[in-house]
């Protein structure tokens, strides 16, 4: 059986994008948890602000999705473009 | 130097047994080790209470073995299977299996090992809870079971279906992946349940009255925690049970792997993600249980943007099944 080039081209990117999402979601994940459990704990003892410690913690996790979207991103570039 | 069929399917089982058995018994045995230690500071501030706390060591840290026990099955199973009609496939599908289970029982192992450490000190704090805070564990640590239940149950539809009739590209690649998707993501949400369940054992000490908020707030937390590894075994269930028509092209089998790699690594995150956000909402809600739906709402709406990368990482997996 010969594998062509271009074949073993697209199966790496294939294999690439699978691993760039996958890997590249752990992070988001924890931090985004972090952020949501330390954000408990502000509301707690804090329950006034909640708005304003909902507001902050939406903001930081968007920061912290940043990551997540470049893997999604890549991942979707290695699979349509290249 | 050319070997037979079934010499291959012996090394695959072979190799997934020790696989399965050597990544199964890290979990457990860190958690164990978290609870015993727990354990040991409970004795040390109250002897009086040290049958009280042994007992309940000893009742934890028989959950959070379970997660290994299941891996010595699949392990002893792979050791003796007789495959009636050997084939390459199976060779994938035995490996798979070993993959699945040994990665599966990392989380849960660890993730049971929390409640069980936080019941034992809870059980120092507030003697009279002592029953209830054996409850709050036991569901606790069940419910970071599902998990390595999830990659069991993968592991076992991968040793006895049968895959004879399977054309060996790409299903080899199929089957590894369907193996390493639950696997891999079960580590995230027996981690993530744990960290739950360990803060509301921990808040049911702390005050007594708000043992119902707590309890509640928990098992919505980990019920959200368990959902990466749901998506996980979505995803083998389709990489399992979906024909894939014969090719020679290595872009189909990588697609296949890829998706399950895709899968199995995003859950890690989230499903750990989701647990420490539960965390927090279930140790505040012990302490102040008039703000209850405040938290409750907050956990929620954290514990979705951490979702949100295993969401993408399910559609990638999908895309890589089903579009290219």
């Amino acid at each position: 059986m010969a594998i062509e080039g271009a074949d073993i081209v697209k199966a790496a990117a294939f294999l690439g994008a699978g691993l760039a999402m996958g890997l590249g979601a752990i992070g988001p994940g924890v931090g985004e948890g972090m952020a949501a459990a330390k954000t408990c704990e502000a509301i707690g003892r804090n329950p006034k602000e909640a708005g304003l410690l909902t507001r902050t913690m939406l903001v930081g996790q968007a920061v912290s999705e940043s990551t997540g979207i470049y893997s999604l991103v890549i991942a979707l570039l290695l699979l349509f473009v290249v | 130097m050319a070997y037979d069929i079934s010499t291959w399917v012996n090394l695959a089982a072979f190799t997934g047994a020790g696989i399965a058995m050597g990544l199964g018994a890290v979990g457990a045995a860190i958690g164990e080790g978290y609870t015993a230690s727990e354990a040991s500071v409970a004795v040390s501030r109250n002897t009086k209470l040290s049958g009280d706390v042994f007992k309940s060591m000893l009742v934890g840290q028989a959950v959070a073995e379970s997660a290994s026990i299941f891996a010595l099955v699949i392990a002893i199973l792979l050791l003796f299977l007789d495959v009636p009609n050997p084939t390459l496939v199976k060779g994938a599908a035995l490996f798979g299996a070993g993959l699945c289970m040994g990665f599966g029982a990392i989380g849960s192992g660890v993730g049971s090992g929390f409640p069980g450490g936080q019941a034992c000190r809870g059980m120092v704090h507030q003697p009279a809870m002592a029953s209830r805070l054996t409850t709050n564990m036991l569901i606790g640590s069940a419910v970071c079971q599902t998990p390595a239940i999830f990659a069991m149950v993968v592991a076992l539809i991968l040793m006895f279906v049968d895959f004879s009739s399977a054309p060996l590209q790409p299903t080899w690649a199929a089957l590894l992946g369907a193996g390493v998707s639950t696997g891999l993501a079960a580590i995230g949400s027996g981690i993530g349940g744990g960290l739950a369940a360990g803060a509301s054992c921990e808040g049911v000490a702390r005050s007594p009255e708000a043992v119902g908020p707590v309890t509640t707030t928990m098992l919505v937390g980990q019920a959200v925690s368990q959902t990466p590894s749901i998506f996980g075994l979505l995803i083998s269930f389709v990489l399992v049970f979906k024909t894939f028509p014969e090719t020679a092209a290595l872009q189909t089998a990588m697609a296949l792997l890829g998706a399950g790699l895709c899968m199995g690594f995003g859950g890690i995150g989230p499903g750990i993600g989701n647990g420490m956000a539960a965390e927090g909402a279930v140790r505040w809600v012990a302490r102040r249980v008039d703000h209850a739906g405040d938290l409750m709402r907050t956990m929620l709406v954290g514990q979705a943007v951490s979702q949100s990368t295993a969401i993408y990482a399910m559609v990638i997996s999908l895309v890589l099944i089903f579009v290219v």
